[in-house]
C-alpha cells in the first residue's frame, strides 16, 4: 500500500489477501477524503487537457496529427459513455448505436450545409454560431430518435432487441445514401458549420476551422478541448443518474427485469430513458462530427462503427463509465499510433499494415479478453446510492481490519473519520 | 472498528471475519469479492459506526413498520378471492377459489404439489389475470393493472427461486425495493433536487433498518451473489418489505432451510406480524405453517378444501386425505 494510513500486519493477523494492482489503487483512492481526491482528480484533467500542446515523444502519432487523433478519441469517448448507459447499466444490446451518431451528425449537416435544402445559417441560425445552435436541436431530434426507436422495440428483450438495432442502425444510413436531393447521396453534405472563434490574421476561419493547422494549438487540440468538456458535462449528469433511483432501477433490469417489475420498478418507463439518453449522448458526439470534419457521408456511419463502439465499451469495462473512456482511447488510439510507424523501439514493423488490419486484431482481443477477463479492462465499481458514504467507510474498516492492514488499537483513520461523519 | 481482546463481543466478531478472510482466499473469483467502494466484500460492517440508532431493535422496529394508510380495519379482509377461476388452455389451475386475508393476521395457503399455490400467488400479485372473478384488495378490485403498479398498491411478494439483483450490494437490493414509493425520475436525479436528496436519505436509512431487522445488517455491504443462502432469503423478505406492503406474500420461504433456520425463519415472521403487517404463507412444511399461522386455506387440484385455524385444518379429514397422509402424522 503507498499510503501512510495502513500498517503492516500484526503477527496474529490473518495472512493479507492478495491485491491486484487496481484493488489497491482503488482501496487507496477510496479511504482519500473528498478534497484529497479533487486534488488528484483537477491536475489529471488538466494533464489530459495539456496532452495535444506536450505531445509525449513515444505518445505522440506519427502517420496523422496527434491533435486530430485526441479529438477522435473524445468523440468515441462520448459514444462509449452513451452506449455504456444502454449496454452496460441498463442491460440493452444496442447495435444500432451508430444511427444516433449519424443522426447528431446529419441533423447539424442539413442544418448548416449549403449543399442541403434546408440550411438555415442564412436565416435564423447565426453566422457565426450556426454549430452551437445547431448543437441542443441536434441533440433535442437524437433523443426524440431514441424514443421512436425505443417505444416499439423495448418490449423486446435480448437478443430480439439487439437484431432490431442493428436494422435502425442500417436503417438511418441507407436513408442518408438514398434520400439524394436532401442529404446529397453518397456524395455527402460538406461545408457543415464549426464555431468561428479565436480568428485572427494567421487563421481567419479561427481556431476550429480544419485550416488551422499550426501545432500544437491546432484544429484538433482545439476539437479534443471541446469534447473534453463536454464529457466532464456529461459524466456528472450520468454519474448523478447512476446514483439515483434511475440508475438503480437500470441495473435492476439488468440482473432480472421480471422480479424489477414486481418490486415496483417501471421497466419500461426507465429502459426508454436509457435509451433516450444514450441516444443524445451518441447524438452530441455525432454534432461534434460534424463539426470537427465539416463532412458527413453515410460510409461514415456503417455498421461496422457500431461495433467499434462496442468494442471500446466491453473493453473498457461494461458499466463502468470511466472504463469505457479508456475503452475508447485504446479503440482510437492503437490503430494510430501505428499508422506511418517503420520501427518499434528498433524493431523494423510495417505500421500501416498493423492499422488496415485493425479489425481483426480487436476481433482477436476481444476474443482474448472473453476467455480472461470477460468483466473488461476495469470492471465495473458502480456506485448505487447517493448518500452510503458511511456505510462503506465502515465496511472499508471492516474490511482493513480484517485484512491485517489496520492496526485495531489504531481505530478509524483521521481522513476516514471526517469522510464518514460528512454526511 | 474498535475491537479489544478483552471485549467477548469483539472476540467473536474477530473470529467472524477470519471466517470471511478464509472464505476470501478460497473464492475463485477475487474481483468480484471488492466492494465498489474499495473494501473486501466478505466482512461485516459494525454497524454502530453507521448509525447507533440500529443497535435498538424497538427502533429498528418502529422504522420498519408500515407507513402506509391501509384503509382495511384490522380483522377485516384485507384481500379477498372472489370466485377466482384460472384457465390455461384445456387445464383449470383454479376453480373458483375464493377465500379472504384479513388484517393483521398471517394466513398460511398449502396443499399438494400441483394444487395450484403458485397459481393463485400469481393471479393475487398480478402476474396473470384470472380469466374469471377478481380479486379485491383493500376495497378496490385488483384488474388490468401493471404487475409494477400492484407492488404500488401494497402487495409484496419474495420468490420461490431466490431472484435478487446478484451484482449489487445488499443494501442496493432494499433501495431498489424502497424505490417502489419514490417519485424522482431523470430530472430530479439530474439536477439533484431536494426530493432526490431526501428520498435518497431516506431511502438508505429505512434500509439500513430494514436489513437488521430480518438480521443481515452486518452484511449491507456485500453483494447479493455473495450472501449465504439463508440471508439471501431474509434479503428477500427485506426487499419486499421496502416496497411499504399492506400485504406481504412469502413463497416457500423455507425451502432448503434446516430445522434451526426454519426456527429463526418463524420467528422472523412473527416479528413482521407484530410490526404491524399481514402475511401470506405458501410453504409446504407443515411443521412451520403449523406454528406460524394464524388460519390456513388447503388447495387441491385448484379448488379449496378446507379452510381454519391450523388445529381444525389439520383434524379435517378430506385435507389429511388430500394431503398429509395418515393421521399420526398430522401434525409432523
Amino acid at each position: 500500500m503507498t499510503t501512510t494510513q495502513v500498517t503492516a500486519p500484526t503477527p496474529t493477523a490473518p495472512p493479507a489477501p492478495h491485491l491486484g494492482v487496481g484493488d489497491r489503487m482503488r482501496l487507496w483512492w477510496a479511504s482519500l477524503p473528498r478534497p484529497a481526491q479533487w486534488g488528484f482528480g483537477v491536475p489529471f484533467i488538466a494533464l489530459l487537457a495539456a496532452l495535444p500542446i506536450l505531445r509525449p515523444p513515444v505518445l505522440t502519432t506519427e502517420g496523422t496529427d496527434f491533435g486530430g487523433v485526441l479529438a477522435q478519441w473524445g468523440m468515441y469517448a462520448l459514444l462509449a459513455i452513451g452506449l455504456n448507459v444502454v449496454v452496460g447499466q441498463a442491460g440493452l444490446l444496442d447495435l444500432g448505436y451508430v444511427g444516433f451518431y449519424a443522426i447528431g451528425a446529419y441533423t447539424v449537416a442539413l442544418l448548416t450545409s449549403p449543399d442541403s435544402p434546408w440550411n438555415q445559417t442564412d436565416t435564423w441560425l447565426s453566422h457565426h454560431w450556426a454549430w452551437v445552435f445547431a448543437l441542443p436541436i441536434a441533440v433535442l431530434i437524437t433523443s426524440i430518435s431514441g424514443l421512436i426507436l425505443g417505444i416499439p422495440t423495448l418490449r423486446l428483450r435480448g437478443d430480439y432487441l439487439a437484431i432490431v438495432t442493428l436494422g435502425f442502425g442500417e436503417i438511418v444510413r441507407l436513408l442518408a445514401d438514398n434520400l439524394g436531393t436532401i442529404t446529397g447521396g453518397g456524395r455527402g453534405l460538406s461545408q457543415i458549420a464549426f464555431p468561428l472563434f479565436g480568428q485572427s490574421e494567421s487563421r481567419p476561419n479561427g481556431v476550429f476551422s480544419a485550416g488551422n493547422t499550426k501545432v500544437p494549438f491546432n484544429f484538433g487540440a482545439w476539437w479534443y478541448w471541446v469534447s473534453l468538456a463536454l464529457i466532464i458535462i456529461v459524466l456528472l449528469i450520468v454519474g448523478n443518474l447512476e446514483r439515483s433511483r434511475v440508475g438503480r432501477a437500470w441495473v435492476s433490469v439488468r440482473e432480472d427485469e421480471d422480479a424489477a417489475e414486481i418490486m415496483g420498478v417501471p421497466t419500461f418507463k426507465f429502459k426508454l430513458w436509457a435509451f433516450l439518453i444514450g441516444a443524445s449522448i451518441g447524438g452530441l458526439s455525432g454534432v461534434l462530427y460534424a463539426g470537427q470534419v465539416q463532412f458527413v457521408s453515410p460510409p461514415t456511419f456503417n455498421v461496422i462503427n457500431s461495433m467499434l463502439f462496442l468494442c471500446a465499451v466491453i473493453v473498457g469495462g461494461q458499466g463502468n463509465k470511466l472504463g469505457v473512456i479508456a475503452g475508447a482511447f485504446i479503440i482510437v488510439y492503437l490503430p494510430n499510433f501505428f499508422l506511418g510507424r517503420d520501427n518499434l523501439f528498433g524493431i523494423p514493423i510495417d505500421g500501416n499494415k498493423i492499422a488496415d488490419y485493425k479489425y481483426l486484431f480487436f476481433g482477436l482481443a476481444l476474443m482474448t479478453l472473453m476467455i480472461f477477463r470477460p468483466q473488461g479492462l476495469f470492471p465495473a465499481r458502480q456506485k448505487l446510492l447517493a448518500y452510503s458514504r458511511p456505510v462503506y467507510v465502515a465496511a472499508r474498516h471492516a474490511a482493513l481490519a480484517a485484512a491485517g492492514l489496520l492496526k485495531h488499537s489504531n481505530g478509524v483513520p483521521a481522513s476516514d473519520e471526517t469522510a464518514g461523519g460528512a454526511r | 472498528m474498535s475491537l479489544g481482546p478483552e471485549d467477548p463481543q469483539a472476540g467473536a466478531e474477530h473470529g467472524d471475519q477470519h471466517l470471511g478472510i478464509e472464505a476470501y482466499l478460497t473464492s475463485d473469483s477475487v474481483e468480484e469479492e471488492f466492494l465498489p467502494d474499495g473494501g473486501v466484500a466478505q466482512v461485516a460492517v459494525d454497524l454502530a459506526e453507521i448509525d447507533p440508532t440500529l443497535a435498538d431493535p424497538e427502533a429498528v422496529a418502529q422504522i420498519v413498520a408500515p407507513e402506509r394508510r391501509i384503509r382495511t380495519e384490522v380483522g377485516a379482509a384485507l384481500l379477498e378471492m372472489d370466485a377466482v377461476t384460472m384457465r390455461f388452455g384445456g387445464l383449470v389451475a383454479l376453480d373458483a377459489v375464493s377465500f379472504e386475508i384479513k388484517r393483521g393476521e398471517i394466513l398460511g395457503l398449502i396443499g399438494p404439489n400441483g394444487a395450484g399455490k403458485t397459481t393463485c400467488f400469481n393471479a393475487m400479485t398480478g402476474v396473470y389475470r384470472p380469466t374469471s372473478g377478481q380479486v379485491i384488495f383493500d376495497g378496490r378490485p385488483i384488474g388490468a393493472i401493471k404487475r409494477n403498479q400492484i407492488t404500488r398498491l401494497g402487495i409484496a411478494r419474495t420468490f420461490q427461486n431466490i431472484r435478487l439483483f446478484s451484482d449489487m450490494t445488499a443494501l442496493e437490493n432494499v433501495v431498489v425495493g424502497t424505490d417502489a414509493r419514490h417519485r424522482t425520475s431523470v430530472p430530479g436525479a439530474v439536477l439533484r433536487l431536494p426530493r432526490h436528496r431526501s428520498e435518497e436519505h431516506d431511502a438508505l436509512d429505512r434500509a439500513m433498518a430494514l436489513l437488521e431487522f430480518v438480521g443481515i445488517g452486518r452484511r449491507a455491504t456485500q453483494k447479493a451473489r455473495n450472501l449465504p443462502y439463508g440471508d439471501q432469503r431474509r434479503l428477500e423478505i427485506a426487499r419486499a418489505l421496502a416496497t411499504e406492503p399492506k400485504l406481504l406474500c412469502l413463497d416457500e420461504p423455507a425451502a432448503g432451510f434446516n430445522p434451526t433456520e426454519k426456527a429463526d425463519l418463524m420467528d422472523l415472521i412473527r416479528k413482521i406480524r407484530d410490526d404491524g403487517y399481514t402475511v401470506l404463507l405458501i410453504e409446504h412444511d407443515m411443521r412451520l405453517v403449523m406454528g406460524v399461522t394464524d388460519r390456513v386455506v388447503v388447495l387441491e387440484f385448484g379448488r379449496k378444501i378446507a379452510e381454519g385455524l391450523p388445529a381444525e385444518v389439520s383434524a379435517d379429514p378430506a385435507v389429511i386425505a388430500a394431503y398429509l397422509g395418515a393421521p399420526d402424522d398430522a401434525t409432523a
